[in-house]
């Protein structure tokens, strides 16, 4: 059994949901060119993964798993998570206004985002506990947005210079993301040293 | 549009993966190995071809505000058919793929043909559409596995190449040589197609397969 700090610090840096598990890739691309938008769908995937990681491991553990009926896994979370998201966003409308200005944007991209299932299921495959899930789910959110909010400074400051044609936009985006990964890549071994 | 073009439109003008970037997740994160890609590309083929067929069969009865939590359902059902045919026929493919099997519901290649392909055409086109993009799909992984193969470990299918003449470059093995080799192959082929394919990738509203579920492309676009 993991300690709690170890699993949020190595789901936020060493195992960082975009930069190493390639989870998520298209709203990091895609959200990625201003700072406030990055932040933005961070936030709102944060909470999503909170949610649907607060209710997929139940009724995975509860009534899936009693009635021999893991198989139905996939399709069952992916529902529950897009029931969710709808849940969540009409909640917003109707009680947090101010709230669904600055999120609501972000809520519908996020029912086909890999990394909200992807982490659902991961909780299940490495045998967490409903807490170790919780935690594990707020540290992927985290990490999700470390990488969006750094990487939307690096991208700013690419914009602006004079790169080949070929290279502009996507390409020049995806060899930066290659760096940053690079720099996510020293952190291996940090958490273990840390917490020993 | 007449059959053949509906088969090469997915594989060349549209790749899914190199000119319209859609489903980038599975495209890098298996490719540390060209069987990889290839098991993947099928096992996404498969996925598409059935729920393109089953989407275009259901297209009247669907009713249109539902459509998206009812394509979900039927991706879902197919995922989980091919990922038990996986399991029992290539245990070992399973393995190495891992998570991005169960992921291949949230692709955005096969949310996003249903959408714009199959609940507008007819079964056949639809089926075709699926088996062009599923080939494109498969070569772009097929490319990019051997790519980072033969730079990463010096081998290719598995067969020795050039790991005893030059030392392998892990990196290429790795979450950075992913994105790198990507982001080259992307370029290439914005360099061949002179600037053609860019328009397409901008990641702009209309290009995003949640376009229709997020009613943002009318407002404004989503950023």
């Amino acid at each position: 059994m993991k300690e709690m700090p170890v699993i949020l610090m190595n789901v936020i840096l060493v195992d960082n949901f975009v930069l190493a598990k390639f989870l998520g890739i298209c709203p990091f691309l895609g959200v990625s060119k201003k700072l406030d938008s990055a932040v933005g769908m961070s936030v709102a995937v944060i909470f999503v993964m909170l949610i649907s990681t607060a209710v997929t491991y139940p009724i995975y553990m509860y009534l899936l798993v009693p009635h021999g009926l893991s198989y139905l896994q996939t399709i069952a979370f992916i529902l529950v998570i897009a029931a969710l998201v709808q849940l969540v966003e009409i909640i917003l409308k109707e009680y947090v206004p101010v709230l669904h200005r600055s999120l609501g944007v972000y809520l519908p991209l996020i029912t086909t985002n890999c990394s909200v299932l992807g982490v659902t299921l991961l909780n299940i495959d490495e045998g967490y506990t409903y807490s170790q899930s919780l935690v594990n789910a707020f540290g992927a959110g985290l990490g999700f947005m470390l990488a969006l909010v750094l990487f939307s400074g690096v991208r700013q400051r690419i914009e602006r210079n004079d790169i080949p044609a070929a290279f502009k936009g996507i390409p020049s985006t995806l060899i930066a993301a290659s760096v940053v990964s690079v720099s996510f890549m020293g952190f291996s071994g940090v958490v273990d040293g840390i917490f020993k | 549009m007449n059959k053949r073009n509906i088969v090469f439109n997915g594989i060349i003008k549209e790749n899914p993966t190199l000119v319209l970037l859609l489903g980038t997740c599975p495209t890098l994160a298996v490719t540390t190995m060209a069987v990889n890609g290839i098991g993947m590309g099928f096992a996404t083929m498969m996925v598409l071809i059935c729920s393109n067929v089953a989407i275009a069969l259901l297209k009247n009865i669907i009713p249109d505000k539902v459509r998206i939590p009812g394509y979900i359902v039927v991706i879902a059902g197919f995922v989980t058919i091919v990922g038990f045919l996986l399991k029992a026929y290539a245990p070992s493919l399973d393995k190495s793929l891992g998570i991005f099997i169960p992921l291949i519901v949230v692709n955005c290649i096969i949310l996003g043909r249903a959408e714009m392909f199959a609940s507008k055409n007819s079964v056949l086109d639809a089926a075709l559409d699926g088996l062009g993009m599923g080939l494109g799909f498969t070569l772009a992984l097929f490319l990019m596995g051997s790519i980072r193969e033969l730079l990463g470990s010096g081998t290719w299918m598995g067969i020795v190449l050039t790991a005893k003449l030059i030392d392998p470059m892990t990196i290429f093995m790795l979450a950075p040589g992913g994105f790198f080799v990507f982001g080259c192959l992307v370029a290439l082929i914005n360099k061949l197609s002179k600037g053609r394919a860019i328009k397409k990738k901008e990641m702009g509203c209309s290009a995003c397969p949640s376009a229709g579920t997020c009613g943002q492309l009318k407002e404004g676009g989503c950023h």
